[in-house]
């Protein structure tokens, strides 16, 4: 029962983050995709857009870290292992992505130098939501076997699969997605600047649909416990949700109704997750790594669940404070 | 890993110093009204946002690094220290939410709020600290839990996180960044006076820097001396090592410097206080100190290694010491020693010596914990991961870190020689 709790809260914080840091993360390929006669105003919006939020963001990734190796410390250590290439990959995305993000704020000179922060900025910002997708795909497939805590099938198991680099590439669709939605609102006090961000969402949300689907069918041979799971009774009732937020999103964002675009694109992002964890459950490495087998004793998860209660009280307050501040225009 | 720890104890610690400064600044504007302090505030606040960021990027890397390089040790030990880390992510979190605030709310709060968005930055960070340092204080005195055939029961986090090495490593690595950062600041103002000796900017900078430091050196010689103190009952073998000390006697001698020779048993050219461990460890000359020869050899840590770490740091925090005692002397003497030029000087020089005590205490306090990860239960190569060709991730991140390392360096420059008021 704790395990659940504990494992709820990780997919909580993995939803938060893929809303929160995945946009950052699409706002970094935006960036990097600039084009046209307002592609320095459009960089200049993502950068103030995400300059205040970015590290409380990017903490959701921390936590989830944290949680997994607390209240599933073998899981942890096995995925760790049978998936070191991809999570290495990411991290360098991660270190680079921050640290240039914050040098192009940072360096007081402009040109070539700061453009080059730029460069690395939006290419470490396309590597670490691929390896991150990756990594979640790979999870799924299968392929990584596990026996009393050794891994069976060596490093490049998993990863390397159609299935996987499908799911990488819907997490780029899906983040830019996200980031080119909310900044139609970031942008409304300059109709141009939010149209050019109307449209980039609009094609992004369509390329969604096609990436969807090779996931889907890669994902019969690719990943057969997923597929299975994805074919159960209740699956098809949460795509349909699925399908309608994300119609829902292009349609607003078609009739500029962009505050409905947004809360479409949360419940779009939410339901996918959700929907592939209940696919996934109660697996956390299919097969052979369970939210069961692998949890803490009980005593370390029952303190980690208060833990998080007490964490909750303090965080979320200064959270929603902080977004407050600098996400609710109406207040000013 | 050992790299990214080193890395990233430089920007942490800055991360546990910074805001401590920055937020004595702000309130300093908020009752004086001067401006200078403001300035000085939010000339600080934009070189810890560069550190910050750093520091959290290098922490995440070390996150996952835990897993990456010890999935063995991850696996046994995630149970009864991952506790720790969950509070330190929530502290984190609480860091990099004000200091959202507080970097970018300037016009957007009130000045009350924004000072106490400031204070919760520092508090934050420091709680980060505390809590990573428990983690590793349980590496050397590992409690909370049962150790038979090869498994770890009757785990009890709470247990492992006060375990007994926590009460002297907490408050020595939290005084050390303290201290660290207020040296490192009060050089580049130092610096900066030397140029512009007008500037009221930075002797209210040098002001605020050297009397956090004044504070805390003193602070952190008590906890040395408990540390090494502790360290003899709970980890022998280590006090040992980092004293150089073989032979198990009373009496025993303190030495400093020297070539140890583990073969010999021996160590040359070592100055020797006669009965100055004795002194140290027991606060009597007469105590008998156990030797490394008390050890089979298989568990010893790399002597020379330690010894001349210990040593470092020591020397560097004796060299800070002085320094301040001067000023501290001039100072007494109403020879103003803002505006004398050697003092400054002097200042300038001890400015990495915090970074250097810093960095050669943690090598004691890792490498001394060698050959254990979990000191007497398991042994690090047990713990390290079965993964090949460790040395690509390491060279790409070695040069990734230099790289950085440059840019930051290059960046903070340029943050100073903008004009100010």
């Amino acid at each position: 029962m704790l395990e659940l709790i504990v494992a709820i809260f990780i997919l909580f914080s993995l939803i938060i983050y893929a809303l929160l840091g995945g946009a950052d993360f699409g706002g970094g390929m935006w960036n990097l995709l600039a084009f046209g006669p307002r592609a320095r105003q459009q960089r200049d919006a993502i950068a103030e857009a995400i300059a205040p939020i970015w590290e409380a963001n990017h903490v959701w990734l921390i936590l989830i870290i944290v949680l997994l190796f607390t209240g599933f410390p073998p899981a942890f250590a096995a995925m760790m292992t049978a998936l070191n290439i991809p999570m290495t990959a990411m991290l360098l995305g991660i270190v680079l992505r921050g640290s240039m993000f914050i040098f192009r704020q940072y360096d007081v000179k402009e040109g070539a130098v700061r453009r080059r922060w730029n460069t690395i900025f939006g290419v470490a910002s396309f590597l670490t939501p691929f390896s991150q997708g990756l990594t979640l795909g790979a999870l799924t497939t299968g392929q990584i076997r596990v026996e009393q805590g050794r891994i069976l099938t060596g490093f490049f198991a998993g990863w390397l699969t159609p299935f996987s680099m499908a799911c990488g590439v819907f997490a780029l669709g899906l983040f830019a997605f996200l980031a080119a939605t909310y900044l139609t609102l970031d942008t409304r006090e300059k109709p141009e600047l939010q149209n050019d961000f109307r449209l980039r969402a609009l094609w992004s949300g369509l390329a969604l649909a096609p990436i969807a689907w090779v996931v889907f069918e890669t994902s019969k041979e690719g990943a057969p416990y997923m597929y299975h799971g994805l074919t159960r009774w209740w699956e098809p009732v949460l795509l349909v949700w699925t399908s309608v937020c994300a119609i829902t999103a292009l349609a607003a964002l078609w009739w500029r109704r962009f505050g409905v675009a947004r809360v479409a694109a949360i419940g779009q992002v939410t339901l996918i997750l959700v929907g592939w964890s209940l696919a996934q459950y109660p697996n956390l490495i299919t097969p052979d790594v369970t939210v069961h087998n692998a949890a803490a004793p009980e005593r370390t998860l029952r303190l980690l669940v208060m833990a998080l209660g007490f964490g909750a009280l303090l965080l979320l307050p200064s959270l929603a404070y902080l977004f407050h501040l600098f996400k609710s225009q109406e207040s000013r | 890993m050992a790299m990214s720890l080193g890395f990233h104890i430089i920007f942490a610690a800055l991360g546990v110093g910074m805001p401590l400064l920055m937020a004595i600044a702000e309130g300093l504007f908020l009752r004086t009204k001067n401006p200078v302090y403001l300035e000085l505030c939010r000339r600080w606040a934009k070189g810890t946002a560069i550190l910050f960021a750093v520091g959290a990027v290098s922490g995440t890397v070390l996150s996952f690094e835990l897993g990456l390089l010890w999935p063995k040790f991850m696996a046994d030990a995630g149970a009864i220290i991952g506790m720790p880390f969950s509070l330190e992510g929530f502290a984190f979190f609480t860091e990099a939410i004000f200091l959202g605030v507080f970097l970018y709310g300037w016009n957007r709060v009130p000045p009350l709020v924004h000072w106490f968005s400031g204070a919760m930055v520092a508090v934050s960070g420091m709680a980060s600290a505390v809590f990573v340092v428990t983690a590793n204080a349980w590496m050397n005195a590992p409690a909370g839990f049962q150790f038979a055939g090869g498994q770890f029961w009757d785990i009890d986090p709470m247990a492992a996180m006060l375990n007994r090495a926590s009460f002297h490593e907490v408050p020595h690595m939290v005084l050390a960044a303290i201290i660290a950062t207020s040296f490192m600041v009060a050089a580049v103002h130092a610096f900066f006076r030397l140029r512009e000796p007008e500037s009221a900017f930075h002797r209210a900078a040098l002001g605020i820097a050297l009397a956090v430091a004044g504070v805390s050196l003193p602070l952190q010689f008590i906890s040395g001396d408990a540390s090494a103190r502790a360290a003899a009952t709970l980890q022998p073998a280590k006090l040992a090592a980092m004293e150089a000390h073989f032979r198990t006697e009373t009496q025993a001698p303190l030495l400093i410097g020297g070539v140890p020779d583990e073969q010999t048993m021996t160590t040359r050219d070592a100055l020797s206080i006669p009965a100055g461990l004795s002194f140290l460890v027991a606060h009597d000359t007469k105590a008998k100190v156990a030797g490394l020869e008390e050890f089979p050899r298989n568990q010893w840590p790399n002597v020379r290694i330690v010894h001349w770490s210990f040593d470092i740091m020591v020397g560097s925090a004796m060299a800070m010491l002085a320094v301040l005692a001067w000023i501290a002397v001039l100072r007494m003497k109403n020879r103003r020693p803002l505006d004398n030029r050697s003092a400054l000087r002097a200042l300038v020089a001890a400015g990495p010596l915090g970074f250097v005590a810093l960095e050669s205490g943690w090598v004691v306090t890792e490498v001394g914990r060698q050959p254990w990860i979990i000191y007497g239960v398991m042994r690090t190569e047990e713990a390290v991961t079965p993964m090949h060709g460790l040395i690509v991730p390491f060279t790409v991140f070695s040069i990734v870190y230099i790289f950085l390392g440059i840019i930051v360096t290059f960046l903070l420059r340029q943050q100073f020689l903008e004009p100010h008021a």
